[in-house]
């Protein structure tokens, strides 16, 4: 990352950064998922009440668990996906970069 | 007792289309070497309905539903994190995999770690948690033949299907073609919604359906849609009435309600007091989210279609429609089970193939009352679904598990030096096996719910696959013995864990004193991933520090090849370099 000429594929340091990069995409959507996954269950544990207010006939935590989870997947999934391709595309560049540098 | 004939012309339907669209594209494609090759050219569409199709089985058919009705909220865990783990699968594990080009679980072992031994391991692994993954799958093809066929035993229907599957995958019928796992989703996808549909259209919408939990039976007029105004729906539904529950139905409070009868019963058996049993009933929640979640981001038979796709980014967009495709499934489901359970009562009071787990089937018979056969059709459609689901999971775990013990316990161990023909031989010699012991296993398991024995196969695969894959792609140091003893001792108590449980629930093991001792033990035992998870994972870091001299020289490169961009053709030159050595 720091070198200006653009990356070595073949060194340490970009493997480093490949795999950082990639890691904290990951891990950013996954921990945003989780906090929706583990929290549910703990609002259920917290807020009885509030989670079962009647909503559309729907109790609020059943709306939420058995019909709006599944749009959150898909959005995450989505942003990843956009995100990810973005990142390789990035990373193919760079890597190019350097190679008509060196030559 | 008489056989409905609509439906047993619309089950018979499903299955000779499958057998014969089975043959005929098998007979196009003539190698599974092909169905690799040319499956790369699969477009998106395709790809995606296809993978959709393999992954929605009977517990998701089938036992979903049941699992609703039988035991309310806390079952709708289960839909979601079968979704979620496909986004785990999608964030850590996809990706790495298919860039290292590794088909199965045992190649990525063997070329992770350049490791012959490991890959016999993980072989099987591969076989015993398929067995465990076909005990629910022959549980339904029993459940739906027992319906179909009234008066005919559970294991009479189990044996039935498992032969037929056995000898069409024995004679090479199904090699996972493309072709037929997409037509089997569109037909899952049709069977659960058309129902729900027409159901809800005569008996009132799902939110108006579960309004009706918690009031009187037999409530008389219509019900009142309280802050359903917007929904639209006409209120004068005059059939939006439950009926009686049975006295063996979990009582509308604790059904409606999380914490309800699946995550408290170890703690009510041991006498627990309600705040406890709240505390227990949250832990319980956790480990089954993790095991569902894991489990599924782990299921090998899914990761083979990431490489029919011709790049990395068709491979992501295919895995994108695939969360839609079965997220829009998984909403039905669960109607079934509440609108089961204000219809259809009766079937709580059934035990095995007779209960909950067959709502799915039998509820929209309940339509004959008032359109004549309309409700025979429905549920002829239904079954038809769930063939094409336990018929399509079935038959894919046949193969790989053939496979695996055709290819590499014969091919590889007994006899590395047979030829074409006597591996020919084993194959059909290894789907009879097969089939003979899972028909032996599902026989047994009339008692256990279709979707509780999927969570359990599920845990296995979250202790032992779910560390490995995850732990391979993103950490170097791991060596060929962390990997091996992580899986090893992770899935090994998670498999203890749930014998114990499952043999006494099946009354082979007297250990219901002990538990009701212990409602933490039996939580921990039902539900194990919330331990063996970190303890795989701490187990792979452990031994794999202290044999720390053992890792693959070649580590930097393959590193680059699980992470680099395809683009970057990296797998060209580590392929060259390995065949250098």
């Amino acid at each position: 990352m720091g070198n200006p000429q653009g990356p070595d594929v073949h060194s340490e340091e970009f493997l480093r950064s490949l795999m950082r990069r990639q890691l904290r995409l990951s891990v950013a959507c996954a921990g945003t998922f989780m906090i929706a996954l583990l929290g549910l269950p703990l609002a259920n544990f917290l807020f009885p009440d509030l989670m079962a207010t009647r909503v559309f006939g729907f109790t609020l935590t059943w709306l939420i668990l058995g019909v709006l989870f599944f749009p959150l997947v898909w959005l995450i999934a989505w942003l990843f996906i956009q995100r990810s391709i973005a990142l390789e595309d990035d990373e193919v560049a760079e890597v190019e970069r350097g190679k008509s540098r060196r030559e | 007792m008489r056989v409905d004939p609509y439906i047993l012309t619309f089950s018979g339907l499903t299955v000779f289309a499958t057998l014969w669209l089975g043959f005929w594209s098998a007979r196009k494609s003539k190698t599974a070497s092909d169905f690799f090759v040319a499956g790369r050219s699969v477009s998106v569409g395709w790809n995606a309905s296809a993978i959709s199709g393999e992954y929605l089985s009977a517990a998701s058919f089938m036992g979903v539903a049941g699992m609703v009705m039988s035991s309310g909220y806390d079952a709708l865990w289960y839909p979601v994190c079968y979704a979620c783990g496909y986004l785990f699968l999608l964030l850590f594990i996809a990706g790495p995999l298919r860039r290292f080009g590794a088909y199965t679980i045992p190649d990525f072992a063997e070329g992770r770690f350049d490791s012959p031994v490991f890959r016999k391991i993980a072989v099987v692994f591969v076989l015993f948690i398929g067995l465990f993954y076909t005990m629910p799958q022959m549980k339904g093809a029993g459940t739906t033949l027992a319906y179909i066929f009234p008066g005919l035993p559970y294991w009479a229907g189990v044996a039935l299907v498992g032969a037929v599957i056995t000898l069409n995958v024995a004679i090479g019928g199904m090699k996972g073609i493309t072709l037929v796992q997409a037509f089997q989703y569109w037909l899952k996808m049709f069977a659960i919604s058309v129902p729900v549909f027409v159901l809800m259209a005569v008996h009132g919408n799902y939110g108006q359906q579960l309004h009706l939990n918690g009031k009187p039976a037999l409530a008389a007029g219509a019900i009142v849609s309280n802050g359903g105004a917007a929904t639209n729906q006409p209120t004068s539904v005059a059939s939006s009435e439950r009926k009686a529950l049975p006295a063996k139905a979990p009582g509308d409070t604790a059904w409606l309600n999380p914490f309800g009868p699946l995550t408290t019963k170890a703690a009510k058996a041991a006498g627990l007091g309600p705040m406890e049993t709240r505390r227990y009933s949250l832990l319980y929640t956790y480990s089954l989210i993790v095991a569902l979640v894991c489990g599924t981001a782990g299921l090998p038979h899914i990761l083979v279609r990431f490489y029919t796709n011709p790049n990395g980014v068709a491979a992501k967009r295919t895995t994108m429609w695939v969360m839609i495709l079965i997220g829009v499934f998984y909403l039905f489901p669960p109607v079934f089970g509440v609108i089961g359970r204000n219809l259809l009562p009766e079937l709580y009071a059934g035990v095995g193939a007779k209960g909950t787990d067959k709502i799915v089937l039998e509820l929209p018979h309940i339509l004959n009352e008032r359109f004549g056969t309309l409700g025979s059709i429905l549920s002829g459609i239904t079954c038809a679904g769930a063939f094409a689901a336990f018929m399509s999971t079935f038959s894919g775990l046949m193969v790989s598990m053939t496979g695996a013990l055709a290819h590499d316990v014969y091919g590889r161990m007994i006899n590395p030096q047979s030829s074409q023909a006597q591996r020919l031989r084993a194959f059909k010699i290894s789907a009879v096996i097969v089939g003979t012991i899972a028909v032996i296993l599902g026989s047994q398991v009339e008692l256990l719910q279709i979707n509780f024995m999927v969570g359990q196969a599920f845990a296995i695969a979250a202790a032992s696959y779910f560390p490995l894959l995850f732990m391979s792609a993103w950490w170097r140091g791991m060596t060929m013995k962390g990997a091996a003893a992580g899986m090893l001792g992770g899935g090994l108590l998670a498999l203890t864990g749930i014998s114990l449980t499952s043999f006494s629930d099946l009354k082979w093991l007297k250990l219901d004193a002990f538990w009701s001792a212990h409602p933490l033990a039996r939580i921990l035992c039902e539900q194990p991933a919330l331990w063996t998870v970190p303890l795989a994972i701490t187990l792979m870091i452990v031994v794999s520090k202290l044999t720390r001299g053992e890792i693959p020289a070649d580590i930097r490169l393959k590193m680059l090849v699980l992470h680099a961009p395809e683009k970057l053709g990296l797998k060209q030159e580590y392929i060259q370099e390995h065949q250098g050595h």
